[in-house]
């Protein structure tokens, strides 16, 4: 973000001065523009065509896809115009998937970002140790969803699982056995999986805005009399916002898109208490052979995804884009 | 004064060690069940292992499917990565020191590439690979993932690229350097840096991926790595110590790579998110 939009202002300038500087040679000068053309064609089109086939294209299939009525073999010739989606809004699980998805992005930034952005806090002090535990709390995000998600499969386990156990050495028998066996409980473990994945990441986006704060305007605030939590409060908090912006922007979307952890740990289940979009799409997609209703729930959620995008782009982290303070804290 | 500094700090240092416990225990619990017995995972779930038992590590470590999905999750990343760094850079290129009609709309096009979850394509995606002939190959795999790692490659390359002094081009072509070998002989090596950040990018991306595979490869030999530990788990669900055990090895490599390149590996997925 920081790098493309700085950019624009100094994009006007080479515009009028491109920068192989030829000497002039009016004669050849269509002969160098063809040229020019050519060699820019050769590096692009590599990129665009494997961009146009591979991402565009699918997206478009999945739109037009989405108006029929199709088992995935054989001709495509059921048109059933919008009836996908208006049995889509019927649908109880499909309606589930929102407000699940729904659940997963308050919870994550009413507890996951307070709690990333808390340990950031702890970690930017003076602390012996410090890079070690930063590099530790990071470590879950580098490791594959799948293998996370049978890790906690296993802990999880009802009767011999390491959660049971602490629970039960706790006192706590009456939460044995549940976890992700009981459709009351499944949701707020799936969140601490997430939470154990993905917390150390959102960290370190906080620790990279952290250090784009001046020391002096802290010091400034602490001569004035400031406490700590004054200075966390009127000084940090406010300096962080480009950061909390896009911390809670990228939760939203990562929620919204969740697959590969839930289709291991419960593939939806107990009885789609845990389905999300994404789990049902693939459900109707490839397991029941119902690929224009499963188009139209991909287009729904890229629906989602893109008309959030724009507006949270457009409305909330416009004023970031124009000289914000730690925008460059990622590099 | 200091002794309430010293309570101060003991305090901090008891809080970050119970984060640190929550993110740690169900690693050394892993490990350590590893070399259990299942039924002693029962009897005695926290200890050390009454005896430690090496033999669901060795089994595993063994079996030539292990070093088989290793095999085939390392040669689909460099294969990703070496498409997807080769052409964004080219792209990259000339988006980023050519003005050319047009250039901001295909710049726009890529950035647009982001909002575009991979979920909502893979239906599609997947019924073209199958009309392409590409299930059960390994290209099935790594050109969408290099298409779909395209957006943000292009847009990290493309900042590095413009720091890189026009006075450097200017200098190559009066000494007689056309463009290809600027690109080549000057530009790529002056941004080693940032093809570094982006391929490690890709790699961690490629070799965690797990919604391609489990739809591409049915043919048990092209299984990767996080495929193959959910296969592992269904085939062994009761013998847990055995399950456990996989999974460790099966995080070997990654927290390896961690280890070496991790300033890399943080800068490059924590400016990759800030950019997007």
């Amino acid at each position: 973000m920081p790098s493309s939009v700085s950019a624009k202002t100094e994009e006007r300038a080479e515009d009028t001065a491109p920068v192989p500087v030829h000497p002039p040679a009016p004669a050849r000068s269509l002969l160098r523009r063809w040229g020019s053309w050519a060699s820019v064609a050769w590096f692009l089109v590599p990129a665009l065509v494997l961009f146009l086939v591979f991402v565009l294209a699918p997206i478009v299939v999945a739109v037009y896809t989405g108006f029929f009525k199709w088992g995935g073999i054989g001709p495509m010739d059921d048109f059933v115009g919008f009836a996908n989606y208006t049995k889509l809004f019927d649908d109880q699980v499909f309606l589930g998937d929102l407000g699940r998805g729904l659940y997963l992005i308050v919870l994550s930034i009413t507890v996951q970002l307070p709690f990333a952005l808390f340990t950031a806090v702890l970690l930017n002090q003076r602390l012996r140790g410090r890079a070690v535990y930063r590099m530790l709390f990071f470590a879950p995000y580098i490791l594959s969803e799948v293998v996370t998600a049978v890790l906690f499969t296993m802990i999880f386990l009802p009767g011999d699982g390491m959660a049971d156990h602490l629970v039960g050495l706790l006192g706590l028998e009456g939460l044995q056995g549940r976890w992700f066996a009981d459709p009351s409980t499944v949701m707020p473990t799936l969140f601490v999986v997430m939470v154990w994945k993905y917390f150390g990441f959102h960290m370190m986006l906080f620790l990279a805005g952290l250090q784009g704060i001046p020391g002096e305007i802290l010091e400034a605030a602490s001569i004035d009399g400031a406490g700590a939590w004054q200075r966390f409060r009127h000084v940090t908090l406010p300096l962080l916002g480009p950061t909390i912006r896009i911390s809670v922007f990228l939760s939203v979307i990562g929620s919204i898109q969740l697959f590969d952890l839930v289709w291991v740990m419960t593939a939806g289940g107990p009885n789609h208490s845990s389905e999300t979009m994404a789990i049902s799409m693939f459900q109707f997609g490839f397991k029941r052979y119902q690929v224009g209703y499963a188009s139209a729930i991909s287009v729904v959620l890229f629906m989602i995804s893109l008309v959030f995008s724009l507006f949270y782009q457009r409305y909330v982290l416009r004023r970031d884009l124009s000289g914000a303070v730690t925008t460059g804290g990622g590099r | 004064m200091s002794a309430r500094r010293t309570v101060r700090g003991l305090s901090l240092h008891a809080v970050i060690w119970l984060i640190g416990a929550f993110v740690v225990v169900p690693l050394v619990y892993a490990v350590i069940s590893g070399f259990k017995s299942t039924g002693e995972l029962t009897t005695n779930p926290f200890g050390l292992p009454e005896q430690w038992q090496t033999g669901n590590y060795a089994g595993i470590l063994g079996d030539g499917m292990f070093w088989r999905q290793i095999a085939n999750s390392a040669g689909i990343a460099i294969g990703t990565t070496f498409c997807t760094v080769a052409v964004a850079a080219m792209a990259a290129f000339v988006l980023a020191r050519y003005a050319f009609r047009g250039r901001e709309l295909f710049y726009t096009l890529f950035t647009i590439g982001l909002m575009f979850p991979f979920a909502v394509a893979v239906l599609p995606l997947f019924l073209m690979l199958r009309n392409f002939d590409l299930l059960d190959n390994p290209l099935g795999v790594i050109l969408p993932q290099a298409a779909f790692g395209l957006p943000m490659t292009i847009i990290i390359l493309r900042g590095f690229f413009r720091t890189i002094p026009a006075e450097i081009e200017e200098a190559a072509i009066v000494d007689g350097c056309g463009k290809f070998r600027f690109f080549w002989k000057i530009l790529l090596p002056m941004a080693r840096p940032a093809l570094g950040t982006v391929s490690v990018l890709a790699i961690v991306t490629s070799w965690n991926n797990f919604f391609l595979p489990l739809l591409v490869f049915n043919d048990p030999k092209w299984q990767t790595i996080p495929v193959g530990v959910q296969q592992f788990q269904g085939q062994y669900s009761t013998d847990y110590a055995l399950v456990l055990a996989y999974i460790v090895l099966a995080m070997v490599p990654a927290l390896a790579f961690y280890a070496v390149a991790e300033r890399q590996l943080i800068g490059g997925l924590t400016a990759g998110a800030t950019k997007g």
